[in-house]
């Protein structure tokens, strides 16, 4: 099951006395590493595009990144402005109608298929993990699955880095990160306290999940409880 | 009944109307199960989409009671939706008073729910199943053939919904689409809760404001669900009804 391997994902990264940076490192490396890609990128999106370069499993990888920030296209900008996946088996045939300046860069360093996979949590918007290949196909179906787990697992690493530390203290240590709980409640109680606590919707999920760790209590938990008015965010909780 | 077959008619066409215009897959999903629920007389319908990481993930349900069973069937890992995912086969006419022995977890919570009869009809694209319809009526009623069929035809017409606007041919675009999906779900459960909040109302009347706002407008359910989250629209916006 995907929650699990996500985890798994996540504990293999982790290190208690790295510092928290080292995570997304790690993550395109042991990416890379566990499927059938040549390399990997992980960027920061915002609305204006891309925001920065995370981390990248080798040059090639690090070309990509380069391309899309000077030229504002290519598979990576279209999948985070369109919060869909871009699976591109052959780029020499489906990317110069699309991305003519991006392809001819990107085919001259050797890529051959990109899958730009968003990370996003709903309106969430915080990157995309770019995998790339030297020779053309798309990924299989547990291959897919696999890059899926890593997606999950690079999402729960860059909300982690953007936003540390909400209520005093570390709660969420690089040891620790849990997975994001994907239920419905929690998604709920997100919205909810973003309003309570007048914060983007980012760092109302950190400040769940901050919380339910800083009390032991699982997410879902302490979502229903904020649903139901128990809990609140605001000055007077 | 003599009612029936014209009011089948209008639903597919109400159905295929959706999917002309401004179509938004999770308002899409949400109506097809609620017509599914008064069309084949049932009591509460849900529909389950695979995340392409190995399992389901809840996309719509009818009714909260619904939804509760549905993710304990999620994560308890058994069940006749499960079932009918894992095989693509229909698992129908499940007497829930007798199912303990075929999924015993699931059973005592169905009837701790309350429901007598359940129903989960696959999602099929060729070979691939890409989700299920659930149907649960509180009384151990059979659906016959003729239910099926039509059970069937809102699978089949979730599913073309499901991948309209891309080539089926590309099997790029059924994964794009899914993981579209999924993610158009979890916006429009955070704007429930930006709205719940500044309306002080409960998560389900927020869902039908932002669905009655949508539909007055033209407007995809996910372009409004986004402009709540981004603050750009008022509670007085979205107020009336």
């Amino acid at each position: 099951m995907a929650p699990s391997r996500t985890r798994e994902i996540l504990t293999l990264i982790s290190d208690p006395d790295a510092d928290p940076g080292a995570l997304a490192q790690r993550l395109v490396e042991l990416c890379t590493a566990s499927l059938p890609v040549t390399g990997a990128g992980l960027v920061v999106m915002t609305d204006a595009g891309p925001a920065g370069t995370v981390a990248v499993s080798d040059g090639a990888a690090r070309t990509l990144e380069d391309l899309q920030f000077t030229l504002g296209e290519g598979p990576c900008v279209a999948s985070s402005s369109s919060g869909r996946p871009v699976l591109v088996a052959d780029l020499a045939a489906a990317g110069p109608a699309r991305w003519p300046a991006f392809t001819e860069g990107a085919l001259a360093a050797g890529v051959r298929a990109v899958f730009a996979l968003p990370l996003r949590v709903g309106g969430i918007r915080l990157g995309v993990l770019d995998l790339y290949r030297a020779e053309v196909g798309l990924l299989g179906p547990l291959e897919l699955a696999e890059a899926l787990a890593f997606a999950d697992a690079a999402t729960t690493v860059l909300l982690h880095l953007q936003s540390r530390a909400p209520e005093g203290g570390d709660p969420l240590a690089p040891s620790t990160v849990p997975v994001l709980d994907d239920r419905a409640e929690v998604h709920q109680a997100t919205g909810m306290v973003s309003v309570q606590a007048d914060v983007p919707l980012a760092t109302a999920l950190l400040l769940l999940r901050a919380r339910a760790f800083a009390t032991g209590r699982p997410v879902a938990d302490l979502a229903r409880d904020v649903l139901a008015g128990a809990v609140r965010f605001d000055g007077g909780a | 009944m003599d009612g029936a077959p014209r009011r089948i008619a209008e639903v597919f066409v109400e159905l295929a109307d959706t999917l002309v215009d401004d179509f938004d897959v999770v308002d899409f999903l949400q109506v097809l199960t609620e017509r599914s629920v008064e069309l084949l007389h049932a009591d509460a319908a849900g529909l389950m989409l695979a995340d392409q990481r190995g399992g389901l993930r809840l996309m719509t349900s009818t009714t909260p009671r619904a939804r509760s069973l549905e993710i304990f069937e999620v994560q308890s890992l058994e069940g006749p939706c499960l079932d009918c995912f894992a095989t693509g086969v229909p698992v129908v006419n499940v007497d829930l008073a007798t199912a303990g022995g075929r999924w015993p977890r699931f059973a005592a919570a169905a009837a701790e729910h309350g429901y007598g009869a359940a129903h989960a009809l696959p999602l099929r694209l060729r070979k691939e199943v890409i989700g299920a319809i659930n149907l649960f009526s509180d009384a151990a009623v059979r659906l016959d053939d003729e239910d099926l069929a039509v059970g069937q035809s809102m699978a089949d017409i979730a599913t073309i919904g499901l991948l309209q606007e891309r080539s089926l041919r590309e099997k790029s675009a059924l994964s794009e689409q899914l993981q579209t999906a999924l993610s158009s779900r979890v916006l429009v459960e955070q704007a429930k809760g930006v709205l719940a909040e500044r309306a002080g109302v409960g998560v389900d009347e927020a869902f039908t404001r932002l669905r009655t706002r949508a539909r007055r407008r033209g407007e995809a359910l996910s372009d409004v669900a986004a402009a709540v989250v981004r603050g750009e629209l008022d509670v007085e916006d979205l107020s009336d009804h």
